[in-house]
């Protein structure tokens, strides 16, 4: 809305509106800023912005004592590896769902959505079990199948409502030329929608980066993500402020930067396509 | 263009979703309904045997339960109702025409890309804490005492730091619906001299319900299962006083190691959920028109 506005209320609206997102955004800010201090300015009274004794000790000493590169390795691994298994299974679906709508589509949506309704505390023991036996806890094909599952839904729901905005014309057209279902989605839908594909991936990477229940209840170690990381590290180093700060900023800035980076599609993304 | 051959291949399409996702919910709930009327204790595995409803009966009975119940309303109820009324007010303000609207937007969106056990670690220690956290820092140098959040008001604790967690997704959504709305509508309304607070009641409103409709939906679906912030900060205390219906579930599980009253508390959790899903998904997924 652009609307002609005189400038002190344009500096009054911009002096709130900054204040209030650096509000919000201020312990993200503390955290990386007592991730530079030494312990004892950490906990200092009263507390200090910044502190004269800045250091990277804190960094090198989550480093040396663990394995981040893994954690991080694995992060990847699980939230890309879960989110492409999921647009593989859930592409298909929602070119069915979007252009060959039954009476049922709806409701098999709903249904998809309605299977998060169910709280993973619920089912924590059998599906901890079943794992076991199927000898797929602390794996990596365990974990991304489970992480995949639990996105599933919303990657179908928003890939859904992507594809509705494609003229079905088209589709018809390559189907014309003789392309088989398969040949229609991989070569004409999927570059077509690659917007709507790319923010679907970009929200579902971070969901899974963030998942931080079931990678923390099947992993142990080969397999753990940096959310286990940051819990094991949590527990006994409740009072060091300045290390828990570190490591916490280790975990988080990967996903912080590409979702700062890929802000626009993101965006449209987390609204899953509904609100325009 | 439903042909005959295009409705079967649909089908085809669909099933793999469809297959993988039913057995991923029910074979865990299947396993849930058998223990739930088992005895299953992992301190004395070799006792079991069929015990009806008595898992249910234990937890219905258990005190614990009702204010379980009620925290967990509390803490959806109290996150929706937080985030949606500062989303509004926020999305209003940074939809107005400011200096640095991308840099402010990139600032309000970051809580959501913080995973929830640091959130809660963060929130806890460095901002709660009663000896070294901000607050109390502030607090002091006021002249008053500590408030000890997690000891004294650990649900609303709990509350707010979900909240933190969720506002930057309410607000954004809210701003992107507001941001379609067109500027030619409100100056006629002010040129009729609609008053601010008209203005919102009767066009802003309105144009936003659809997006309010679905930062409801979303977020509900996750604030039914919060886990992590209570299991890092409050651990359910004290007492029972920050015990949600999954934390309970939980304690059970892992603390009591109780497979069969778990089991039935997990049923009851599903069917609660599955019937505020019932009601989200009549009174809403109507709007939502996907």
């Amino acid at each position: 809305m652009a609307r002609a506005t005189s400038p002190r209320r344009k500096a009054l609206t911009t002096l709130a509106a900054w204040s209030v997102a650096l509000v919000i955004f201020f312990p993200v800010l503390w955290m990386i800023l007592t991730s530079f201090k030494t312990e004892p300015s950490a906990v200092a009274m009263p507390p200090q912005l910044f502190t004269a004794d800045w250091t990277l000790e804190n960094y090198a000493e989550v480093w040396q004592r663990s394995d981040y590169p893994r954690f991080f390795w694995n992060s990847v691994v699980l939230s890309l590896g879960s989110t492409l298994l999921g647009l593989a299974v859930a592409i298909p679906a929602a070119w069915a769902m979007a252009f060959v709508p039954g009476k049922r589509t709806k409701d098999l949506l709903m249904w998809m959505l309605s299977t998060k309704m169910m709280p993973a505390v619920a089912v924590m023991i059998p599906l901890y079990l079943v794992f076991l036996k199927l000898k797929l806890i602390d794996t990596h094909i365990g974990l991304v199948l489970a992480l995949m599952l639990m996105n599933l839904p919303i990657i179908v729901w928003m890939l859904y409502t992507y594809f509705k905005e494609i003229p079905s014309e088209i589709l018809e057209a390559a189907r014309m030329d003789g392309a088989g279902v398969f040949k229609e989605i991989a070569y004409v839908l999927t570059p077509m929608a690659l917007p709507g594909i790319a923010s679907t991936l970009l929200l579902n990477v971070i969901l899974a980066w963030n998942e931080a229940f079931w990678t923390i209840i099947l992993t142990t170690t080969k397999a753990a993500p940096l959310s286990a990381f940051i819990a094991s590290f949590s527990a006994p180093q409740g009072l060091f402020y300045a290390k828990l700060s570190a490591a916490s900023t280790m975990a988080i800035a990967p996903i912080l930067i590409l979702g700062w980076f890929s802000q626009k599609q993101l965006v449209r993304g987390l609204t899953f396509g509904a609100v325009k | 263009m439903s042909t005959q051959s295009s409705r079967l291949a649909a089908r085809v399409m669909v099933a793999p979703s469809v297959v993988l996702l039913f057995i991923w919910m029910a074979v865990p709930l299947a396993m849930t309904l058998y223990y739930s009327f088992r005895l299953y204790r992992l301190i004395s595995p070799d006792r079991t045997g069929w015990v009806g409803f008595t898992n249910y009966l234990w937890f219905v009975n258990s005190p614990e339960f009702w204010l379980a119940m009620g925290n967990t309303l509390a803490l959806v109820g109290g996150v929706l109702a937080i985030t949606v009324t500062l989303g509004i007010l926020i999305a209003l303000l940074i939809d107005q025409p400011v200096k640095g609207q991308g840099v402010l937007r990139i600032l309000v969106i970051a809580p959501f890309f913080v995973m929830p056990p640091v959130a809660a670690s963060i929130l806890e220690n460095l901002f709660m804490h009663p000896q070294n956290g901000l607050f109390a820092a502030v607090s002091m140098s006021f002249g008053a005492q500590p408030i000890l959040f997690l000891q004294d008001y650990p649900m609303s604790s709990v509350i707010a730091i979900v909240s933190w967690e969720w506002l930057p997704f309410a607000t954004l959504i809210l701003l992107t619906a507001l941001q379609s709305l067109s500027s030619e509508q409100i100056e006629a309304a002010e040129m009729d001299g609609a008053s601010a607070l008209n203005r919102f009641r009767y066009i802003i409103l309105p144009h936003m319900m659809r997006a309010i409709t679905v930062v409801i939906l979303i977020q509900t679906i996750f604030l039914l299962g919060i886990f992590g912030e209570i299991f890092t900060t409050t651990q359910g205390g004290p007492g029972s006083a920050s015990t949600t219906l999954p934390y309970m579930i939980f304690k059970q599980a892992i603390a009591a190691k109780d497979i069969g009253r778990a089991a039935a508390g997990g049923i009851i959790a599903v069917i609660l959920a599955n019937i505020v899903a019932y009601f989200l998904m009549r009174g809403i997924g109507r709007h939502l028109d996907a």
